[in-house]
């Protein structure tokens, strides 16, 4: 049965000399190899040299401040709710007399946690944001840890640095530990 | 007139060509793996220092801190011994290969080589055949089908491949009528003769040869003995630890050795174009003394054999990356019905040629 009509009729020829001789064929994959051998090399040394990523790029979150410095989360949960793979949690408290200067309103989160395992960088608690909290960021990245529990990122990770030099220039978010020893060594 | 070198000189001589050997085969697993990558338009390892030079290292420290692993059933004593053979007759053949020319230190002689004998070439083909014992014993002994099999197949390999190759010496043998590697060196570098090494004379021979090193370093194309898609990994499929470290280093050193025997045999060895103009312009042009020179020429043409060397190890691997595996029954076809007849015609031209006086 003829499904199409591009079927192609293979004739086996018998081999020529040269064919038999064996040594043109390899001369001609030697010349494919060596051709390989010089050209450019498709390997991205990953820590040192990283690939530019998309303008839209949805990367490891962060928790805005407003601008006076006040963390605009109130612990409302919709991110929590909108979240389908449920890696985030929170608990909410009330803000106490005097700290109206660290809290933009009466409710804010004492925790706030996201599980960077879980998290499917959807974008969704993004879009489900009423205060404009928290957002992906298109530069950075989870990087890989030894322990899981390294993985659930809390506020110390999560809420923007106040200073804009605590940002890791890498693409790679730093714990709070690790800049405040890179902090030490540059001085 | 040429004075009998002492035997401290030959002691020195063969420690540092015992540990040239185990460096070069160090750095030939570093450069496998770089030549590789290169080949497939990667970068190969480039963490350990600087490009990744310190690999070797690391890849040892793995090595002796692996598991030391010995199979139920196995023969212990033979299982310890088959890697130990197989290292020990790989590093005994660079013994007799000649590294260089002669050394002058006020008036005393030197030989850069090993052990100076008139039947080096057939010191080689012996302790090479004796290497297959190595990786024989060592498959047998494991008590495994898989090795057994890499073991029979590396005898079988061995066998049908050593013909072929001894057959191609052969020619070379009439052309020079003497088995000792220095004189075969030397008969190269007849001067103003530079272009005249037992290449040109005999191309078809050092084809037939390099084929059969090929087979007989167990390399890809022909590296059946240990093909992973049908033995696990041959004959050392039980190995572990530094004994598996020793069948590869000996892989590894097998193919310097061969290198160097076919850069001695078919290009001219230690010689190098226009050596005697160079020295003869030192002594004339530069007021040397002729013994200073020629210590110079000696020095310059060990740097180009090793050179020679590296170009052919270079050439193994490039081959390794390129072609795939052949099909056992392709293999013993090729040997006994191809390389054989046309060693034998070989011979037979060669022998007419000579007749002829061409060459």
């Amino acid at each position: 049965m003829q499904l199409t009509n591009r079927a192609k009729v293979l004739e086996k020829k018998p081999m020529t000399l040269a064919e038999r001789a064996y040594l043109p064929a390899i001369f001609q994959g030697l010349s494919i190899t060596m051709r390989h051998f010089f050209m450019k090399k498709a390997t991205v040394r990953y820590p040192e040299e990283v690939r530019p990523f998309s303008n839209t790029f949805r990367g490891l979150h962060v928790l805005k401040r407003d601008e006076q410095g006040r963390e605009r989360c109130t612990a409302c949960g919709l991110c929590a709710v909108a979240c389908p793979a449920e890696a985030i949690t929170m608990v909410a408290g009330e803000r106490k007399k005097g700290e109206e200067g660290l809290y933009r309103e009466e409710k804010y989160a004492i925790s706030y946690e996201i599980n960077m395992l879980r998290c499917i960088f959807c974008g969704l608690c993004e879009e489900a944001c009423p205060k404009a909290a928290v957002y992906l960021q298109p530069d950075k990245m989870a990087p890989p840890r030894y322990e899981r529990d390294e993985f659930i990122y809390g506020k110390d990770r999560l809420v923007e640095p106040v200073s804009p030099d605590e940002r890791s220039v890498r693409g790679i978010q730093l714990t709070s530990d690790q800049a405040t020893t890179l902090r030490a060594r540059i001085g | 007139m040429i004075e009998l070198p002492a035997l401290g000189w030959q002691s020195i001589v063969i420690f540092v060509v015992f540990a040239l050997s185990l460096l070069i085969a160090t750095y030939c697993t570093y450069a496998e793996r770089v030549i590789a990558a290169f080949l497939q338009d990667r970068v190969g390892p480039d963490r350990a220092g600087p490009y990744g030079l310190a690999q070797p290292l690391a890849d040892a420290v793995k090595m002796f801190t692996k598991e030391e692993f010995f199979p139920g059933g196995a023969n212990k004593a033979l299982f310890v011994f088959g890697p130990c053979l197989a290292m020990i007759t790989a590093l005994m053949s660079s013994a007799v290969i000649p590294f260089g020319n002669i050394m002058n230190f006020g008036n005393n002689l030197f030989f850069l080589q090993g052990i100076e004998v008139n039947i080096g070439m057939l010191w080689v083909f012996g302790v090479v055949s004796l290497g297959v014992y190595g990786v024989m014993i060592g498959g047998w002994a494991s008590n495994n089908k898989f090795s057994l099999l890499g073991a029979i197949r590396a005898a079988s390999q061995n066998i049908s491949y050593e013909l072929a190759m001894g057959m191609a010496l052969i020619a070379v043998l009439m052309i020079s009528g003497t088995l000792s590697l220095r004189e075969i060196t030397l008969q190269q570098s007849a001067p103003g003769e530079w272009y005249m090494w037992n290449i040109v004379k005999q191309p078809l021979g050092f084809l037939i040869f390099l084929v059969c090193a090929f087979a007989e370093t167990n390399r890809t194309p022909f590296d059946l003995p240990e093909c992973e898609t049908e033995l696990v990994g041959g004959y050392h499929t039980e190995y572990s630890s530094m004994k598996l470290g020793l069948y590869l280093f000996s892989e590894y050193v097998n193919i310097f050795v061969v290198s160097a025997v076919m850069s001695v045999l078919y290009f001219g060895g230690f010689n190098f174009p226009f050596q005697y103009e160079l020295r003869d312009w030192f002594v004339s042009s530069q007021g040397w003394e002729l013994a200073s020179a020629q210590n110079l020429i000696t020095l310059l043409g060990t740097v180009g054999l090793f050179l020679k060397i590296f170009a052919f190890i270079f050439f193994f691997m490039w081959i390794r990356w390129t072609l795939p595996r052949f099909r056992y029954d392709q293999l013993m076809r090729l040997g006994w019905t191809i390389l054989i007849p046309l060693a034998v015609f070989n011979i037979v031209l060669t022998g007419g040629l000579i007749l002829a006086g061409v060459i």
